[in-house]
């Protein structure tokens, strides 16, 4: 015989977590509600949209590169507070830097992500460094990285339009 | 029990000992469902859990709270050991061998198309054909009936609540054929507008496919009723019982039906298994689904005849220690009762709906009656992927996501809901640990907007 383990109604235990508390940073939840540059981009040079087919997750990802720099980013998007807050610090990292540079950025944050505590220190991911949380979730590294993966997909068909390699 | 030894052999050893230290009368008084027992007439859920060993484990820290059996069901140790026994003593090849084993392995394998055949409420055990799932059912269906009988301008009639598994083989099938699908409305509460039915079997189609019980809004659909207006419009119907099957006992006969499909993980079986039920002489009528070993009778180079059915539709080696255990969780619900288990899964149905109800912010799809206990919603600005995770954090399994039904989200114009989704072996303190739960989500968003 197995008793239901005694859960006793009334008394809430409203302690959060301390892995919770770090997934879900007030900085997070701002940029969640209050998502920056979300809107559409008239003179974009380049569009791209993912979607995470297995939960629903979409993200537009639209950019000005004028001489060579990015002038101007904005997305558009809808899923949980992870991919479009991610969406959100991404669009003011970017802004001024090179597609390349832009990509190297990308390649931080996902090692930030998969649990590199040497990216803490760098300031280049500026306020991203707040989505480190996520490496404790594993399944949901795919949310944080929905509109970087729309940036390197742009990276690569840049480089593919641009034929050198 | 006769079965103690291999009990002991399936079951963690700390939760084992968990079980017989928990089993005295006070643990039992302290449990706070003491009014359940009366009114479930002796259903005794704790005995009941301690035949699932995976109920009885922590996750993150917490009891695990199983809440997602609409996407798959645990399984009993009878069923596990009935696999396991399967495996250790009679495993060979069915239907072919002259040896022992195989004599034993072909009774275990029909065996069991029989406990399925009386789930499904039919006496003749041949109309039940095992496939990988509700899945490969509908798309057996729509491969052999569709493509034989089906053609160009030919209509079928779906409905915007189906599972993605009983819209895309149609698809497929109109992508082949040229056949037009057609969609049965959904009413703002959740329900089929039986109103659109009727004019869309106007134009009389030939086929009218409909979910039993919504996956995603536990709607239950009137069923015979959508069958007598399909057959009084000359269309044949296909019933998807996925999220009926493992509640209540399916009479086909009753339901009037001439196609049902449904799978063995959501209710106690293994994955990898299901059953197409039809009607014997449409499955006669049939061509075969797949070609190879076991559904021919005679193959000579030039060609071959077919087995008779079901064997014409079951090629190659079967699933056979999956059937086995199919077939015995078809017993393990038999022996329970299915009104045992209707009541005990009404109980926390209304208990779940009142708690839900005094949520703040929280929304909830679907109707009030004709449901199940399969509850899709929305709670403030809180995403279902985030609530998934912080109920996850407190032992909650829930499904978050648009649970292959996109077709449905986009009339209620939403991405994604969170869905609890109850089993007869869950206990109201269950639902209790979802509330709370749902209040650490708050919390943790710093309130609900």
């Amino acid at each position: 015989m197995i008793e239901p383990r005694s859960r006793t109604p009334g008394t809430i235990d409203r302690e959060i977590p301390t892995s919770l508390n770090q997934l879900y940073q007030e900085v997070i939840l701002d940029h969640y509600r209050k998502p920056r540059n979300k809107g559409h981009l008239d003179e974009a040079t380049h569009v791209i949209t993912m979607n995470n087919p297995l939960c629903g997750d979409v993200i537009e990802l639209m950019l000005r590169v004028e001489g060579g720099s990015i002038a101007e980013v904005r997305f558009l998007g809808r899923g949980c507070s992870i991919s479009q807050a991610s969406a959100s610090m991404l669009t003011g990292r970017v802004l001024g830097k090179s597609l390349e540079q832009a990509l190297e950025l990308s390649g931080k944050f996902t090692h930030l992500l998969h649990g590199d505590g040497a990216m803490l220190s760098d300031d280049d991911l500026g306020d991203l460094r707040t989505l480190a949380g996520v490496s404790k979730f594993p399944v949901r590294i795919k949310c944080a990285l929905l509109a970087w993966n729309c940036l390197e997909e742009l990276g690569d068909a840049t480089d593919a339009d641009s034929g050198s390699g | 029990m006769a079965k103690t030894a291999e009990t002991a052999a399936l079951t963690d050893t700390r939760h084992a000992t968990g079980m017989l230290a928990t089993g005295s009368p006070s643990a039992a008084a302290d449990r706070g469902d003491s009014g359940e027992a009366s009114e479930d007439g002796g259903w005794d859920l704790a005995a009941i859990r301690a035949q699932f060993p995976i109920l009885s484990r922590d996750v993150n820290g917490h009891p695990l709270a199983y809440l997602d059996n609409a996407a798959s069901s645990q399984q009993p140790l009878r069923v596990l050991n009935r696999v396991e026994r399967y495996l250790r003593e009679q495993h060979a090849n069915v239907h072919r061998g002259v040896h022992q084993l195989s004599a034993e392995a072909t009774e275990a394998y029909e065996g069991a198309r029989r406990a399925v055949a009386a789930h499904a409420g039919t006496g003749d055990a041949a109309e039940i054909v095992f496939t990988r799932g509700t899945t490969e059912a509908v798309n057996l269906v729509a491969s052999s009936w569709g493509d034989a009988f089906i053609g160009a301008g030919d209509e079928i009639v779906l409905t915007k609540m189906e599972h993605h598994s009983n819209l895309v083989p149609w698809q497929l099938l109109a992508g082949r054929t040229g056949c037009d699908l057609r969609f049965v409305d959904v009413t703002p509460e959740g329900t089929l507008d039986l109103d659109d039915l009727d004019r869309l079997l106007a134009t009389r189609p030939r086929l009218v496919a409909c979910t039993h019980v919504s996956n995603s809004l536990g709607t239950v659909n009137p069923v015979r009723e959508i069958v007598d207006r399909a057959h009084a419009a000359g269309a044949l119907t296909l019933i998807d019982g996925a999220q009926a099957a493992p509640h209540m006992l399916t009479d086909v006969a009753k339901l009037g039906c001439d196609f049902y499909a449904f799978s063995s993980h959501k209710m106690c079986g293994p994955t990898g298994v299901g059953a197409l039920w039809a009607r014997r002489e449409l499955l006669e009528e049939m061509p075969p689904y797949q070609g190879g070993g076991e559904m021919i009778s005679e193959v000579k180079l030039e060609g071959s005849s077919w087995a008779k059915v079901p064997h014409k539709f079951e090629a190659g080696t079967p699933n056979i220690s999956g059937v086995v255990g199919f077939g015995e969780a078809a017993r393990f619900l038999a022996d329970l009762g299915s009104d045992a288990i209707a009541s005990h899964e009404d109980a926390l149905k209304r208990a779940a709906l009142e708690r839900l109800d005094g949520i703040e912010g929280l929304r909830l799809y679907g109707p009030r009656d004709e449901r199940t206990a399969v509850f899709s919603f929305t709670y403030g600005d809180v995403h279902p992927h985030d609530l998934s995770t912080i109920l996850d954090q407190r032992g909650i399994a829930i499904r978050a996501g648009h649970h292959c039904n996109q077709p449905l989200m986009d009339h209620f114009g939403i991405s994604a809901t969170a869905r609890a989704s109850f089993y007869f072996y869950n206990s109201p303190q269950e639902i209790d640990a979802l509330c709370d739960g749902l209040a650490l989500a708050a919390e943790v968003f710093g309130g609900i907007a």
